[in-house]
C-alpha cells in the first residue's frame, strides 16, 4: 500500500478524491466501501452553526492507526485510509471519512464498521458546538460504547 | 510529572498542560486524580467527578487502577466524543 493511511487535518476532506486515491492503491480492488461522517445542523435538536473538534495529537493517530492494523488482521483488505478533521466544520461539511478496500464486498463493509466503531469510542477527539444557546461539549453517547460489543 | 488536559477538564483548569512534583505515596492514576483534586477550587471542580474521567499514560489508555511509575506523560480528559 502506498501513501499514508492516517491523516489527522485542518481542510476540507475531498472524499472523491481520497475514494480515487485509495481504488488506485493498488490490489485487485472489487470492493471499496466508504463512509463519511458529516456536521449536522443540529445537536440534540438546537441548531448549532459549528462543531469545533479538538485532539490529542500523537496518540489521536495511534489509536486509530492501531484499529486499521486490528481490522487488516480480521478481514483480507487490500488497503485502508481513514482522514479525520479537526478545528471548526460547518454544517454539511465532512467530520470523518474511512474508506476500506478488498477484493470482495464483505470484508470492506465489515472493516470499515469496525474501524468507525473503534473510532468513535477510542481515538481521542472531542466535540464542542457552537452557535447553539450556549456553547457546549457534545456527551459520549452509550450506544458508540456498546456497539463495540458486537466485535469482541 | 508532565500531566495534560483537554476539552471541558482543560477549560475548567484553564490549562492545557502542566509540571507538577507528585507525592511517592501517590501511585495510581485513581489517586492522582483524588490528589489532583485537593489542589484547589478549580481542581475540586475538573475532577468532581473521577468515575466519567478517562486517562492516558504516554499516549496508550488506562484504567484507574494503573500504576504512574516511569510515565513521561499522563492525560485526563472527557469520554470521546470523535467521528
Amino acid at each position: 500500500m502506498s501513501g499514508e493511511t492516517v491523516t489527522i487535518t485542518l481542510e476540507p476532506i475531498d472524499t472523491n478524491k481520497e475514494s480515487k486515491a485509495i481504488t488506485a492503491a493498488g490490489g485487485n480492488v472489487g470492493a471499496l466501501v466508504s463512509f463519511s461522517g458529516i456536521c449536522r445542523a443540529d445537536e440534540k435538536g438546537e441548531e448549532i452553526s459549528a462543531l469545533f473538534l479538538e485532539h490529542y495529537p500523537g496518540m489521536a493517530e495511534q489509536e486509530i492507526s492501531a484499529h486499521v492494523e486490528e481490522a487488516k488482521r480480521r478481514w483480507p483488505l487490500l488497503s485502508a485510509r481513514v482522514v479525520h478533521r479537526v478545528g471548526r466544520i460547518e454544517p454539511g461539511e465532512t467530520i470523518v471519512f474511512v474508506a476500506t478496500a478488498s477484493a470482495h464486498r464483505e470484508a470492506a463493509f465489515q472493516a470499515a464498521e469496525f474501524i468507525m466503531d473503534y473510532l468513535k469510542s477510542s481515538a481521542p477527539f472531542w466535540k464542542r458546538t457552537e452557535g447553539g444557546k450556549r456553547e457546549a461539549w457534545v456527551e459520549a453517547n452509550e450506544k458508540d460504547e456498546r456497539a463495540l460489543d458486537r466485535w469482541k | 510529572m508532565k500531566i495534560v488536559y483537554f476539552a471541558w477538564l482543560r477549560e475548567r483548569l484553564n490549562k492545557t498542560e502542566e509540571d507538577i512534583e507528585i507525592p511517592a505515596s501517590v501511585q495510581t492514576i485513581g489517586e492522582l486524580m483524588q490528589w489532583l483534586k485537593s489542589r484547589g477550587e478549580e481542581y475540586e471542580y475538573a475532577f468532581d467527578n473521577p468515575k466519567v474521567i478517562r486517562a492516558a499514560i504516554d499516549k496508550t489508555h488506562v484504567q484507574p487502577g494503573a500504576k504512574i511509575a516511569g510515565a513521561n506523560e499522563i492525560a485526563f480528559f472527557p469520554p470521546m466524543t470523535g467521528g
